[in-house]
């Protein structure tokens, strides 16, 4: 185990990835403002399951953890792109991105 | 299994796909603006039909250092996918008309990068390869629902997917960390050997199932987190509506099947009746909340959640021939609703865009032809015997009858008499009502789609012997 890890054990990691976790599903679900708060907090959910698989790979001394933090960061960008882009559209057509105001479909 | 074999031809279908894709896009940037759509629609056509030979001749084995499998089960849900994907572009071409242009040529090579993403994730073997095939066609279809810019409901379609489908990701990775931490590997293999190991599986590793499950169900829009289906169908660009109600559902059975029979089937008891409880709320939710509707795009969406809760009934019998009549299922389900998604296609007023149920009213006397097949597919999901439905749902329901599940089965038989009505009045209207205004003649690609769907749904019983050895096949490599 690393010494980073050893001296404080995983606990307090994964306490901390749990919490941002919580923040971020209760960042989209409370949120009734505004669509780029969403965003964040899906950033948030990913970071969370990111410190999570840092800490895991350090404590099992296995690398494909990290190596998955890598791909995950790296979908993570290109989710946020095309997050911005969607909402732009959207804005040009509605001219809005209140989350109170998706809602041309019901039923 | 080391490092070292890398053996690269086991993702050849794949690779080629990629490539082509790669191609198809920098031609279509070329084309002259507005002239790149028909080459690329036909490029793609092209690759997914030369992709259909090499998953049949790309040898069976591992590679890339075991995060990646080819066998039986893989090359069957890869021509389901791939035979998805072919059908989703075939609709686009005649989307689009003269007059309106609103796909842009992009629309086919999304389609084909999502289908590769599909590929991916039949062939996983590895949680790594799971995530990054899954999020390579789920962020396809994001752009896709948005793809029609100048449309409101378009892009409201596109944000509702994208924070829902972004959300479950989340959670799905989120589950994958915790698995990983808890068996300490990524790679099926030896996910088999830690939960075997550990009697009893750890908590944790519980929780991380759970969330995978979880964001496996949103992708296959089961009760209960099916939430964004209707909206996302009725507002997304028909052809992508066919798109996603095909390709990305066979995927995500493809790792549900997967994941679920290797690594985690030495504790089936366990997550059985998780399994079962979303199959029977898919099922009967998807009847009773289809009843109401008068939007055909928003009918298929509820007809969809209720099919995959049929299809899980095969999962939740956790035996090789719960697998097998889970295959032949989708197989049956991807015949009728491509052909039930062609005839939505078609549905054109004066070049305009229709999707009302009462639209089709006299169908029947205005265009016989069309009328027809939407009735054979209408009584195919009915799963009136001998059509192509009735084979999925009695074979699903044999294996489950088979595995004690009688509730299960029937609840299954009892929703699908309720189903029963929604898709019959749709055959009503078509027959019984007064004519509405004509629609316009479809174009030559919707006859071909519907037309040849129409006859493998009927002719489905002569193909059943085949596919169902080659499906046996495919459930046999799954649980050896």
């Amino acid at each position: 185990m690393n010494p980073a890890i050893a001296s404080v054990g995983l606990g307090p990691y994964l306490f901390v990835s749990a919490a941002l976790l919580v923040l971020g599903v209760f960042g989209i679900f409370l949120n009734r403002k505004n669509i780029i708060v969403l965003l964040m907090s899906m950033e948030l959910i990913l970071l969370s399951a990111n410190l999570n698989l840092v800490a895991f790979s350090s404590a099992h001394g296995d690398l494909s953890g990290q190596v998955m933090v890598l791909f995950v960061l790296t979908i993570a960008a290109a989710e946020a792109a095309i997050g911005l882009a969607i909402v732009t559209v959207y804005f040009r057509n509605r001219g809005s991105i209140q989350v109170e105001d998706v809602t041309m479909m019901k039923g | 299994m080391s490092v070292t074999v890398f053996n690269w031809a086991v993702a050849l279908p794949e690779i080629v796909l990629a490539v082509s894709g790669i191609i198809i896009l920098v031609a279509g940037v070329l084309c002259k603006k507005g002239e790149g759509f028909f080459p690329a629609a036909i490029l793609s056509l092209a690759a997914f039909v030369l992709c259909g030979f090499l998953v049949v001749l790309a040898p069976s084995g591992a590679g890339y250092a075991a995060t990646f499998v080819n066998d039986g089960f893989a090359r069957f849900m890869k021509e389901l996918i791939l035979a998805g994907g072919f059908v989703a572009v075939a609709l686009s071409v005649s989307y689009r008309t003269p007059e309106r242009q609103s796909l842009p040529f992009e629309t086919p090579v999304l389609m084909l990068f999502s289908t590769l993403g599909a590929m991916l994730m039949a062939s996983s073997a590895n949680l790594m390869t799971l995530f990054v095939g899954l999020e390579l066609s789920s962020l396809s279809i994001y752009i896709l629902c948005a793809v029609e810019r100048d449309n409101v409901l378009s892009s409201e379609a596109g944000m509702k997917y994208f924070i829902l489908g972004s959300l479950a990701s989340g959670l799905l990775l989120y589950g994958i960390s915790l698995v990983y931490g808890y068996a300490g590997t990524m790679e099926y293999s030896g996910l088999v050997e830690a939960v075997r190991a550990s009697g009893l599986p750890p908590m944790g590793l519980v929780v991380g199932i759970v969330f995978v499950v979880v964001g496996l169900c949103f992708k296959l829009s089961a009760v209960p987190f099916h939430m964004w289906t209707p909206d996302v169908y009725q507002g997304a660009p028909t052809p992508v509506t066919a798109y996603m109600a095909g390709a990305p559902k066979f995927a995500a059975f493809a790792l549900f099947l997967r994941v679920m029979a290797g690594p985690f089937g030495s504790v089936a008891p366990r997550w059985q009746i998780l399994i079962e409880a979303v199959s029977v709320l898919s099922m009967v939710y998807g009847a009773f909340a289809a009843i109401p509707q008068t939007n055909i795009k928003r009918l298929m969406a509820y007809s969809s959640i209720g099919h995959m809760g049929y299809a899980m009934m095969g999962l939740a019998a956790a035996s090789t021939a719960g697998i097998q009549a889970t295959l032949i299922y989708l197989a049956a389900y991807f015949v009728m609703n491509a052909g039930v998604f062609a005839g939505i296609t078609a549905m054109r007023r004066n070049g305009r865009e229709v999707n009302s149920i009462a639209d089709l009213a006299g169908l029947g006397r205005t265009d016989p032809g069309m009328a027809l097949a939407l009735a054979i597919f209408m009584f195919s999901m009915v799963g009136a015997p001998p059509l192509a439905g009735f084979f999925g749902k009695f074979m699903v329901f044999a294996a489950a009858w088979q595995s004690g599940l009688y509730v299960l089965v029937s609840i299954g038989a009892l929703s699908s008499i309720v189903g029963a009505y929604y898709y019959l009045r749709v055959v009503k209207v078509m027959y019984f009502d007064a004519p509405a205004p004509t629609l316009d003649r479809p174009a030559p690609s919707l006859l071909f789609v519907s037309g040849g769907m129409g006859v493998a749904t009927v002719v489905f019983a002569i193909m059943l012997g085949p596919l169902m050895s080659v499906a046996h096949q495919a459930a046999l490599a799954l649980a050896g």
